[in-house]
């Protein structure tokens, strides 16, 4: 697995980014932040787009930048694959011809991604003869990261790729994205200042504000953690997993997932066995209940747990964080956490009752 | 047109050639002069732009009057030259190319600013160099712009007078243009002939600017 490993700092008039960066790169990462936090200048930066005087940048083997030797590849001399805000496709072109722009320019034998298969991902092979002007923001958004595919990126940087569409749009392009990096095992960049964006794609998350990265870690525990929650909007706070699709139970409607050892039922999903199901668990869908009570509950996903930590959250409320394995947390009242009596350390189980399936955008 | 005598034609050949001559060297030069000024941030830019666009409010006679000085033996072109480049066409080519260049630069300059850098940051991301997304990219995207500083700095060529006139000094197939023609046929009280390549000058222009106007028309070139 490469490893990407950066040091920039720049100073502009009213804004300063300072960013040291060493993070695996495998899967979408996300780099998050409000708007305003340095995301794009972060990423214009790892392009060579911009120049940071004292930057250094390595991917994997090969650096890219290291000013103490005056060294600053062009970007088309990177094999970066760079989708920006804006499609900015080539008008003078039809769709194939903007597909194949980069494809071309590339040697034949650094060619690993082919335009049938681009096109099969994508879904463009109606607009292959079409003029730019003719397509829909979404379609234009699409041919745009055919385009930069078929240069056969060793990285590919998306910078909001989704902002200017409608949430319609988004909805239509999020599965492409996702099947990306599922086919083509290319590492994905992907700056967002959605939070529902990057918890539909990202398995790991770099947390800028400010110019500076706050955070780094897997998606699940950077959200579970109490020191980041701020960042997301607490009205999200939970935990996402990428659990495992075991049964299906037709005549109840629900479909088996197993995370961790555990087992969760949801709403019957048309997904095949051993595959992989991305699932949202909100902290005040989670409710804690001490010992195995023999009263019988309607509540279908009641998972084993350890109380990791308690968080005070504001006057009547807390957050407890636990571990099954993977991070949870529940939002509870205080008073019910003095009347449970709970501790770090205890064995508690958790009553889940609601999952959320990660197919719809929330905003 | 039966009116144009021998020396009318070869006018029309030395105001053609003239122009294509200046028209060229001036889209060589012109087009990354008018991408520096489209993008740059350096604080004398206004000064270059002043300087290129002189000769839109200099009196012709101004302009000719130091290109002829610059030009003679003692200047400092006809220095580098070894020999007087007044009266020559070569001198009317470094004239016109002087007095055309704003008729050039300004439409590349517009269309270049007009483009912005976007489109040249996406090339760059699939690999072409710097002067390969400049052709391929933003010289198609910049196309209007192309097509109105050729006209433009061709027929502004075909009809300048008074650098002509400084510079050249009309000599019969060597500087002596259309437009210096007309006043030379007029000096002699031909007024047919001068008639003639007027209407002729007229009618070209009127022509070269409407198929300018239909081709932008017809072929729009969209910018996203």
């Amino acid at each position: 697995m490469s490893r990407l490993v950066a040091h920039f700092e720049v100073r502009y008039p009213t804004f300063h980014l300072n960013v040291d960066l060493d993070v695996p790169m495998s899967g979408i990462t996300a780099i998050f932040g409000p708007s305003g936090s340095g995301k794009t200048t972060l990423l214009r930066c790892l392009a060579g787009l911009e120049r940071a005087p004292d930057g250094f940048m390595q991917f994997g083997n090969d650096v890219w930048q290291d000013e103490k030797i005056d060294l600053c590849l062009p970007l088309y001399k990177r094999p970066i694959g760079y989708v920006f805000q804006e499609p900015r496709l080539f008008p003078h072109y039809n769709v194939r011809a903007n597909l194949l722009y980069g494809y071309q320019r590339i040697p034949v034998e650094a060619r690993r991604v082919e335009i049938d298969q681009v096109v099969a991902i994508l879904g463009i092979g109606h607009l292959l003869e079409r003029r730019i002007h003719n397509l829909s923001g979404g379609e234009q958004q699409r041919v745009a990261i055919g385009r930069a595919l078929l240069t056969s990126p060793k990285l590919l940087l998306l910078d909001e790729p989704l902002a200017s569409l409608d949430i319609h749009r988004k909805q239509e392009l999020l599965p492409f994205i996702r099947r990306l990096h599922e086919e083509l095992d290319t590492p994905v960049l992907y700056v967002s200042h959605s939070t529902s964006e990057i918890l539909h794609l990202s398995n790991r998350v770099i947390l800028l504000n400010e110019g500076h990265v706050v955070g780094v870690g897997m998606l699940n525990e950077i959200l579970t953690s109490l020191q980041f929650r701020g960042n997301f909007g607490s009205h999200r706070v939970g935990a996402v997993w990428d659990a495992c699709v075991t049964s299906h139970d037709p005549p109840y409607g629900l479909t088996q997932l197993d995370f961790k050892g555990q087992s969760l039922f949801v709403p019957i999903q048309p997904i095949a066995l051993g595959k992989s199901v991305r699932v949202h668990i909100l902290s005040n869908d989670v409710s804690l209940v001490v010992g195995r009570t023999n009263s019988p509950t309607s509540v279908l996903n009641i998972l084993e747990a350890t109380i990791v930590e308690v968080w005070e959250i504001n006057q009547s409320s807390v957050d407890v964080l636990l571990d099954i394995g993977a991070p949870l947390v529940a939002s509870i009242t205080k008073k019910s956490l003095a009347t449970l009596g709970l501790k770090p350390g205890q064995r508690v189980f958790a009553h889940i009752k609601a999952v959320a399936l990660n197919e719809e955008l929330a905003d | 047109m039966g009116a144009l005598t021998d020396l009318d034609l070869s006018a029309l050949w030395v105001s053609v050639r003239l122009a294509t001559t200046t028209v060229v060297i001036l889209l060589i030069v012109g087009a990354p002069l008018a991408w520096w000024l489209a993008h740059t941030r350096a604080r004398f830019r206004p000064v270059v732009e002043a300087l290129v666009a002189l000769p839109i409010v200099l009196p012709p006679t101004v302009l000719g009057f130091y290109i002829l000085v610059a030009l003679g033996p003692y200047g400092p072109l006809g220095q580098i030259a070894h020999v007087s480049l007044a009266f020559t066409f070569t001198g009317l080519v470094i004239a016109s190319v002087f007095y055309s260049m704003p008729f050039v630069i300004q439409p590349l300059q517009s269309a270049f600013e007009a483009a912005g850098k976007a489109p040249l940051e996406a090339a760059w991301s699939l690999r072409a160099s710097k002067l390969d997304a400049f052709l391929t990219v933003i010289s198609p995207i910049a196309l209007r712009g192309y097509i109105s500083a050729i006209v433009l700095g061709f027929a502004h060529t075909m009809g300048e007078f008074g650098v002509v006139l400084m510079v050249g000094g009309s000599i019969p197939g060597h500087t002596r243009v259309l437009s210096t023609t007309i006043f030379e046929h007029v000096e002699v009280m031909e007024y047919a002939q001068a008639h003639a390549i007027a209407a002729m000058l007229l009618i070209f222009s009127f022509l070269v600017l409407l198929a300018v106007y239909i081709a932008n028309r017809r072929f729009p070139i969209h910018v996203s």
